[in-house]
C-alpha cells in the first residue's frame, strides 16, 4: 500500500555525511534537514557537492561516511533503499542526461512507466496527462536527441513524475536552457506543486536569480552549508538585495553589480584596418538540421562581442566555422580582412581559442600544459619565460603550477584555459561558454581579466555563454536562438529598445516573436491530474521490468543499425577470407636440388620429387656457400644434398645417403614438410621401378613388411574447407556480440542512462539481463547469417543435427554475451570495455580453442585457459554437427558444458554490478 | 625544423597520457609478458600429445611392442580400447587415432603375409591427421623390422633418408610461437592504442584545440604514431631480451639493431592502421568492430597460423596488404636465418609503403572527420 504523505516535517535528513572522489573532498561532514512538502533550492557554484548530495539523498550514490536518512528510513539499507525507489524521482544534472536520444518522448515515457510497473492504459492516461500539461503532446514521436534543451528537460521532468513521486530531486534542470523555456519550466513545477502540496521538492540551480522563486534555500560552498533560510531571510541577513550578491556576501566577497558598472567604451583602434573578424550569410547544415542560419555580424578590434544564447542554439558551431574547424556549409568569413582558412597557420597564431570543454590535457601538470603550448607556438625560451612570469601571477596560478591539470577546482582550470588561449599574445581571443559550471565569484574576476585584456591589450574578444549577466559586460552582443541571431547591439540598447527591466526579459520578448510555434507552454487549463497508483507492492523480480529494459534496447539497436550491419557484414566477410585463407594443406613446397653426384641415379631419385605436386623446384644449387645464401633468404623451404659417391655406392648396393636440409623457422611447416619429403622419398623407393633406381633392384625388397590401411572419417577427401568452414563462426560468435554487449553497458555507465537503473526499483538481474536478452538475439540472427554461408558459398553440407546447432548456439550466446557483460563491469568508459573485451577475448579464441592446434595438444596454463573457454566447446559442436554428422546425443556433453557458461558468467556480472553509484 | 620540434613537443605529450593511464599500462604488460608466455609455451608441434588409442585383437607381442612405441611427445600413451566404443569416442572427439591390429597380426608379419593394420583417423583438423598417419607408419614399419630382426635398433633401408632441419635443428616449437606471438601483441596494441588516442582527443575535445593552433594534421597524426611507436617498441624491446631471450631461451642469431629497427618500421606502419580506423569509427563499438575485423586476419593470415603459399592464390595477393605478413617474414629471417640488410631489404620497403599508404589515408580521412564531428 501507498503510505500516505510525509507526516513528518523532514523529507530527508543528513547527518556528518562526508564523500570524497579520490583526493577530492565533495562533502565534507555535512549535517542538514530537507523541510518536506516545500520547495527546497540548493544553491551554489559546481562542484560544491550538490549533485554529490542530491545522490546520496535519493540513493543513486553509495553513502562513505555519516548517516542519510530519506523518507524515514535509512538510505543504507537495501531494502529501505528497494521500498522507496517508487516514491522517489530523480533527474540528474545535464540536458536530457536520464533520456534515451535515440527513443521518441512516447518511448522514453512507456520505459520508465513500464519501470514502475505501470499497466499499458495507466501508461497511456499517464503519458496523455503529462505531455499535454507540458506541452510534448504534438511532438509524441520526436526523438529526444532531437528536442531543444529546454523541452529535453520537460520531457525529463514528464519521466521523473510519470509515478507519482513523494519526492522529487532536479539537479540543475534548467542549465543551459534557453531563458523562455526556463521560465516555462519552472511554472511548471509550481502548477504540479499546486495540484500535489505533499510533493516535497529539492532542486538545484547555478542561476542565482532562480533561487528567489524558491521557498527555502540551502547555500553551499566547498562541501560544506553556508546559510539556510528563506531568499527573503537569506538577502535580509546579507543586507543585499538578490540572492547572487547574498551568496557572494555568504563566501565573504563581493561582486560589482554589472548594471551599475557598464564597460568602459572600447578604445577605438588606431589604425583603421578590416573589422577583426567578419561573418556574412553563414550558415551550417547538418544533414536535414540547420544549426547556424545565415548568421553575419562584424567585431571591431578590441571590442569584447558576445554571443548570448542556451545550449545547441549554434554558438560552438559558428565558433567552429570561425577557427576553420568546420567548413560553412555557405557564406563566409574574415579574421582581419583574410578569408577564414584551415590551412593558413600563420592565421592561427593571431588567434586564441578556448573551446568549451576546457581544452586541457589532465594528465600533465600546469607548468607542462603553458609550456607545451609555448612550444607549440614557438615563442623562444626568453618569450617564455616573460610570458609565464607575467600570466602565472596574473591568473593566479602559482599555487597551482605542479599539479596535474585534472585535478584542479574548476575555477582553476579555466584561469589556466585562460592563460593558455592567451600565451601566445592573440589578437583575437575566441572563448566558447568559458564560464559554464564556475561560481559567480570565479566568474566575475574571469571577467575582469578580460575587461583588462580587451582594453589594455586591445585584444578582440568574442565571446559567448548563456548567462544574462554576463551579457551585460559585453561591449555588444547578438542574442542567438535556433540557429538564427535575434538581434545584435549592444545590451543596454537592446533592453531599451524593447522597452524591458532587464536583458533577460528583452531575450524572452525576441524569442516570443521569432517562434512561437515551436515551444507552447503547454496547455495552462489542462494540470497534471492525479491517477490511481497501481497498489500493488513492487515485486522482487519484475518480468514487465525485465521486458521494458529488452525493449528500449531493442529500439535503441533498431535506430542504429551502422553497427549491427558493421558486425553482420564484418563477419561474413571475416568467415569468407578466412575459411578460404587458412589452408592447412602445404603444396608447391619450394625446394632445390643439391646434386654433388650428376650420376643417373641421383637424376633418377631427384626426378621423384620434381614430378610431385607437393614440391615446387628452384634452380639448382651449385656450391655450399650459395645453398647458406639461398636456404637464408628464406626462398627454400627444402634443399635435397646427393652426395658425390651416391652413385656408385647404391650401383654397389652398399649404403647411401640423401640430406634434406629443411627450413625450420616454422615448426609446424617444418614438420609437414619432413613428413612429405619422406611420403616421396618411400614413393621414389616402391614406386619408381621404371627408373635408374630400380635397375638396382634395391628398393622393393626393403619395403615395410606391414602395411598400414588409414581410414580418414568425417572428411575422407582431407579437404581443408570442411574442417575450417565450421570452425571460424565459432571465433566470430564471441569476439563480436561480447564486443558489442559490453560497450552497451560501458556506455549508459559513461552518457549517464545508469541513472536510471540506480534510482528506480529496477533490480540487478532485471536491468543486465533485459539488456542481454537483445543481444543474444543479434547474435543468434548473426548466427543464422553464418550458417546459411557455409552451408550455401562454402558448401559444407550440415550432416548433423541441426537441433543440436541451434541449442549450442543459443547456449554460446547466452555465454558470450554473459562475457561481455562481465568485462563490462570492470570498465567504466567504452574505451576501457573496448580493450578490455578485445584484448582479453582474442587470444584464448583465436589460438587456444582448437582452431588450430586441438585443445589436448596445449601444454600448460593454455591448456587450463582452453579449457575453460567457451569458444572450445561450441566449435567441436559446430565441427560435430557439420562435419562429424552427429546428433543431440553424441554432442550432449558438449552442450552440458555450454551450458554452464551463460549463466555463470551472468550471475557473476549480476553480483559485480552495483546497485549505487561510488 | 619547426615541425620537427612541433612534433617532438606533442609526443611528449602523447607519451605521458599513455603511460598515465594504468588501464594501458596493464595491458601493455599483460600483453608482452603473460600473453607471450602463454602462447609460446602453450602449443606444441603440429602433431603433439594427440589422443591416440589401440584396438588389440591379436594380443601379441609385435602389437604390444608398437604400442609401446606410440607415445610423447607426439602421442599422448594410447588406451586400449573395445570395437563398440571407437565410435563414440571418436565421436566426441576424445580419441583423434585408433590402430586397429586384426587377429593374427604377429603371425602373418612372420610368415611374410604383408598383414593390413587398420588405422582410424579423425580427420576434421586436416594437418593433424596427415602428419600423425605419418608418424605412425613410419613407427609401424621401424618397430616390425626390429622385431622381424630381432634387433631393437632397427636396420636401415640401404638408402637412408636424412633429414636435418636448418636455423631450429631441434625443432623446438616455442622459438617460431614467440614470435608470432610477439607479432600478434605488436599489432594488437599498437592499432588498438593509435586509435584509441585519437578517438580519446576527440571525445575531451582537445582535438579542436589541437586544431585551431599553428599545427598541421601532419604534425599532429606524427606525434600519435611517434608517440605510440616509442611505447611499444619499449615494450617489445623488454620482452625480447627478457621474455623471449631470457625466459623462454629463444635464441637471436642476426642482428638485434636489425630486428629493432625493422620492429620500428613495422610499428609505425600498425600505427597507420591504428590512426586510419581511429578515424574512420564514429564511436567506440565501431572502432572496436574494425579493430577485430583487422586483427583477426592479421593474427591468422600472416604466416603464423599457417604458412602463406598454403593459402589461395587470391587470398595470398590479398595478404599482401599486410604489413604483419612481411614483418613476419623479416622477423624471421633475421630471428632465426640470421639474416642481415642485404635480405631483407625488400620486406622492410614493403613494410615502409603499406604504412606509407594507410598514413596519408587516414590524415586524408582526418580533416574530413573533423568537419563532420562539428
Amino acid at each position: 500500500m501507498k503510505p500516505a504523505a510525509v507526516t513528518d516535517d523532514t523529507v530527508a535528513s543528513i547527518e556528518a555525511v562526508s564523500h570524497r572522489y579520490g583526493k577530492i573532498t565533495a562533502l565534507d561532514g555535512l549535517t542538514l534537514d530537507i523541510p518536506a512538502g516545500r520547495m527546497v533550492g540548493l544553491i551554489g557554484p559546481d562542484g560544491v557537492g550538490k549533485s554529490t548530495l542530491m545522490g546520496l539523498i535519493s540513493g543513486a550514490k553509495r553513502l562513505q561516511a555519516g548517516h542519510v536518512e530519506t523518507l524515514g528510513g535509512d538510505m543504507s539499507s537495501t531494502r529501505h533503499r528497494t521500498g522507496i525507489g517508487r516514491r522517489i524521482a530523480f533527474m540528474p544534472q545535464g540536458l536530457g542526461k536520464n533520456l534515451y536520444h535515440d527513443l521518441s518522448i512516447r518511448e522514453n515515457l512507456e520505459f520508465f512507466g513500464k519501470l514502475f510497473g505501470q499497466s499499458r492504459s495507466e501508461r497511456a492516461a499517464r503519458i496523455e496527462h503529462l505531455t499535454g500539461a507540458t506541452g510534448l503532446a504534438p511532438f509524441l514521436d520526436r526523438p529526444a536527441g532531437k528536442l531543444s534543451g529546454g523541452m529535453k528537460q520537460k520531457l525529463g521532468l514528464c519521466a521523473a513524475l510519470i509515478h507519482d513521486p513523494d519526492f522529487l530531486l532536479l539537479d540543475e534542470p534548467t542549465t543551459g536552457v534557453d531563458p523562455l523555456s526556463r521560465r516555462q519550466f519552472w511554472d511548471l513545477i509550481d502548477t504540479i506543486r499546486k495540484d500535489r502540496p505533499v510533493m516535497s521538492v529539492l532542486v538545484s540551480t547555478a542561476y542565482m536569480e532562480e533561487a528567489g522563486r524558491f521557498e527555502h534555500l540551502i547555500a553551499m560552498n566547498e562541501g560544506r552549508v553556508l546559510a539556510e533560510a528563506s531568499p527573503a531571510d537569506l538577502m535580509t541577513q546579507t543586507g543585499t538585495d538578490n540572492v547572487g550578491a547574498a551568496f557572494v556576501a555568504l563566501l565573504g566577497g563581493e561582486i560589482a553589480d554589472p548594471q551599475d558598472t557598464p564597460p568602459t567604451a572600447p578604445t577605438p583602434a588606431t589604425d583603421v584596418g578590416p573589422p577583426a573578424i567578419k561573418a556574412d550569410g553563414l550558415t551550417k547544415r547538418f544533414g536535414d538540421f540547420t544549426a547556424v542560419d545565415t548568421v553575419s555580424f562584424e567585431i571591431t578590434r578590441g571590442e569584447i562581442f558576445g554571443f548570448l544564447g542556451s545550449n545547441g542554439c549554434g554558438k560552438t558551431t559558428t565558433m567552429k566555422m570561425l577557427t576553420g574547424l568546420t567548413p560553412a556549409t555557405e557564406g563566409e568569413a574574415w579574421i582581419f580582412g583574410q578569408p577564414v582558412d584551415a590551412q593558413n597557420l600563420d592565421a592561427r597564431r593571431r588567434v586564441g581559442f578556448m573551446s568549451q570543454s576546457f581544452s586541457l590535457y589532465g594528465e600533465l601538470t600546469v607548468r607542462e600544459n603553458l609550456l607545451l603550448h609555448a612550444r607549440l607556438f614557438h615563442l623562444g625560451a626568453i618569450l617564455t619565460a616573460e610570458r609565464m612570469a607575467d600570466l602565472v601571477p596574473r591568473f593566479g596560478l602559482k599555487p597551482y603550477l605542479d599539479q596535474g591539470a585534472a585535478s584542479l577546482p574548476l575555477g582553476v582550470r579555466q584561469r589556466l584555459s585562460l592563460a593558455v588561449a592567451v600565451i601566445h599574445a592573440p589578437d583575437i581571443l575566441i572563448l566558447d561558454e568559458p564560464t559554464s559550471g564556475v561560481d559567480p565569484q570565479a566568474r566575475d574576476a574571469f571577467w575582469d581579466m578580460l575587461t583588462d585584456l580587451a582594453r589594455r591589450e586591445h585584444v578582440t574578444i568574442f565571446i559567448s555563454t548563456h548567462f544574462m549577466d554576463e551579457g551585460m559586460r559585453c561591449d555588444r552582443i547578438s542574442l542567438m536562438h535556433a540557429g538564427k541571431v535575434l538581434v545584435t547591439d549592444a545590451p543596454q540598447a537592446i533592453i531599451a529598445a524593447r522597452g524591458m527591466e532587464t536583458l533577460e526579459d528583452a531575450f524572452v520578448a525576441h524569442m516570443l516573436d521569432a517562434m512561437p510555434q515551436d515551444v507552447s507552454a503547454g496547455d495552462p487549463g489542462l494540470t497534471v491530474i492525479e491517477t490511481p497508483v497501481t497498489t500493488t507492492k513492487a515485486p522482487r523480480f519484475s518480468f514487465r521490468r525485465l521486458l521494458a529494459y529488452t525493449t528500449r534496447e531493442a529500439t535503441q539497436v533498431r535506430r542504429d543499425p551502422v553497427r549491427l550491419v558493421f558486425s553482420f557484414i564484418g563477419s561474413a566477410i571475416l568467415l569468407l577470407i578466412m575459411s578460404f585463407g587458412i589452408s592447412q594443406e602445404v603444396r608447391e613446397i619450394p625446394f632445390a636440388a643439391f646434386d654433388q653426384d650428376q650420376s643417373p641415379e641421383s637424376r633418377a631419385y631427384l626426378s621423384g620429387f620434381e614430378e610431385s605436386d607437393w614440391f615446387l623446384e628452384r634452380p639448382r644449387i651449385r656450391d655450399a656457400a650459395t645453398l647458406e645464401r639461398r636456404m637464408a633468404s628464406g626462398e627454400l623451404a627444402l634443399v635435397l644434398q646427393i652426395p658425390p659417391d651416391f652413385g656408385v655406392s647404391v650401383r654397389r648396393g652398399e649404403m647411401a645417403e640423401v640430406a634434406a636440409l629443411i627450413d625450420g623457422t616454422d615448426t609446424n611447416r617444418a614438420g609437414t614438410v619432413e613428413s612429405y619429403v619422406e611420403g616421396a622419398h618411400t614413393h621414389v623407393l616402391t614406386q619408381g621401378t621404371q627408373s635408374a633406381l630400380a635397375l638396382t633392384g634395391l628398393a622393393p625388397s626393403r619395403a615395410s613388411p606391414v602395411r598400414l590401411e588409414p581410414r580418414f572419417h568425417y572428411n575422407p577427401a582431407m579437404e581443408s574447407l570442411p574442417a575450417i568452414g565450421p570452425a571460424i563462426p565459432p571465433l566470430l560468435l564471441l569476439l563480436f556480440p561480447a564486443i558489442l554487449m559490453a560497450v552497451s553497458v560501458a556506455r549508459e555507465k559513461e552518457i549517464g542512462t545508469i541513472t536510471n537503473f540506480y534510482v528506480t526499483p529496477t533490480g540487478r538481474a532485471e536491468f543486465l539481463i533485459g539488456k542481454q536478452l537483445v543481444y543474444i538475439a543479434i547474435t543468434l540472427l548473426n548466427f543464422i547469417i553464418l550458417t546459411v554461408l557455409v552451408v550455401t558459398i562454402l558448401d559444407v553440407p550440415l550432416k548433423g543435427s541441426p537441433a543440436a546447432l541451434v541449442l549450442g548456439a543459443l547456449l554460446y550466446a547466452v555465454a558470450a554475451t554473459g562475457y561481455g557483460l562481465l568485462v563490462s563491469m570492470m570498465a567504466s568508459t567504452q574505451v576501457t570495455a573496448v580493450f578490455a573485451a578485445a584484448i582479453l577475448s582474442v587470444m584464448p579464441t583465436l589460438q587456444f580453442s582448437g582452431m588450430i592446434t586441438p585443445v589436448s595438444s596445449l601444454e600448460g596454463p593454455a591448456r587450463i585457459l582452453g579449457t575453460l573457454w567457451p569458444t572450445t566447446w561450441y566449435m567441436g559442436l559446430s565441427v560435430g554437427t557439420f562435419t562429424k554428422g552427429l546428433g543431440i546425443s553424441e554432442l550432449s556433453s558438449h552442450l552440458l558444458r555450454l551450458a554452464a557458461f551463460g549463466p555463470i558468467l551472468t550471475l557473476l556480472a549480476v553480483l559485480a554490478l552495483r546497485k549505487q553509484e561510488k | 625544423m619547426r615541425q620537427l620540434t612541433n612534433i617532438f613537443w606533442l609526443a611528449g605529450k602523447e607519451l605521458k597520457s599513455v603511460l598515465g593511464d594504468p588501464v594501458m599500462v596493464i595491458l601493455i604488460l599483460w600483453s608482452f609478458i603473460v600473453a607471450v608466455i602463454l602462447e609460446a609455451s602453450g602449443a606444441g608441434d603440429t602433431v603433439y600429445n594427440a589422443a591416440i588409442a589401440i584396438l588389440d585383437e591379436d594380443g601379441s607381442m609385435l602389437s604390444r611392442q608398437i604400442a609401446d612405441a606410440l607415445g610423447p611427445p607426439w602421442f599422448q600413451p594410447p588406451v586400449m580400447v573395445t570395437p563398440d566404443q571407437v565410435g563414440p569416442e571418436m565421436d566426441a572427439g576424445r580419441i583423434m587415432f585408433v590402430l586397429a591390429f586384426p587377429p593374427g597380426f604377429e603371425a602373418d608379419v612372420i610368415s611374410g603375409l604383408m598383414p593390413v593394420a587398420q588405422l582410424e583417423v579423425d580427420a576434421t583438423a586436416v594437418s593433424q591427421a596427415q602428419l600423425g598417419t605419418d608418424y605412425i607408419v613410419s613407427i609401424l614399419a621401424s618397430e616390425t623390422r626390429a622385431f622381424l630382426s630381432g634387433n631393437p635398433d632397427a636396420p636401415d633401408p640401404a638408402l637412408r633418408l636424412e633429414l636435418r632441419r636448418a636455423f631450429n635443428p631441434n625443432g623446438n616449437p616455442v622459438w617460431f610461437k614467440s614470435v608470432s606471438s610477439l607479432l600478434n601483441q605488436l599489432s594488437l596494441l599498437t592499432i588498438a592504442l593509435t586509435g584509441a588516442a585519437m578517438l580519446r582527443e576527440r571525445e575531451k575535445g582537445t582535438i579542436e584545440h589541437l586544431m585551431v593552433m599553428p599545427l598541421t594534421p601532419l604534425e599532429i597524426a606524427l606525434s600519435k604514431v611517434l608517440a605510440n611507436v616509442v611505447v611499444v617498441l619499449a615494450a617489445f624491446t623488454l620482452s625480447l631480451m627478457f621474455v623471449v631471450q631470457g625466459l623462454l631461451k629463444v635464441p637471436v642469431s642476426g642482428s638485434v639493431a636489425l630486428l629493432l629497427s625493422g620492429t620500428a618500421i613495422y610499428l609505425a606502419a600498425a600505427a597507420a592502421i591504428g590512426m586510419f580506423l581511429g578515424t574512420m569509427a564514429r564511436s567506440m563499438a565501431q572502432f572496436a568492430l574494425l579493430v577485430i575485423m583487422v586483427i583477426i586476419p592479421i593474427i591468422m593470415l600472416s604466416g603464423g597460423m599457417g604458412a602463406i603459399e598454403s593459402q589461395p592464390d587470391i587470398v595470398q595477393r590479398l595478404t599482401l596488404v599486410l604489413p604483419s605478413r612481411h614483418f613476419l617474414a623479416f622477423a624471421k629471417a633475421v630471428v632465426f636465418r640470421g639474416a642481415g640488410l642485404g635480405a631483407v631489404w625488400f620486406e622492410l620497403s614493403l613494410m615502409a609503403g603499406l604504412g606509407l599508404a594507410f598514413f596519408v589515408a587516414s590524415l586524408l580521412l582526418f580533416r574530413r572527420s573533423m568537419s563532420l564531428s562539428g
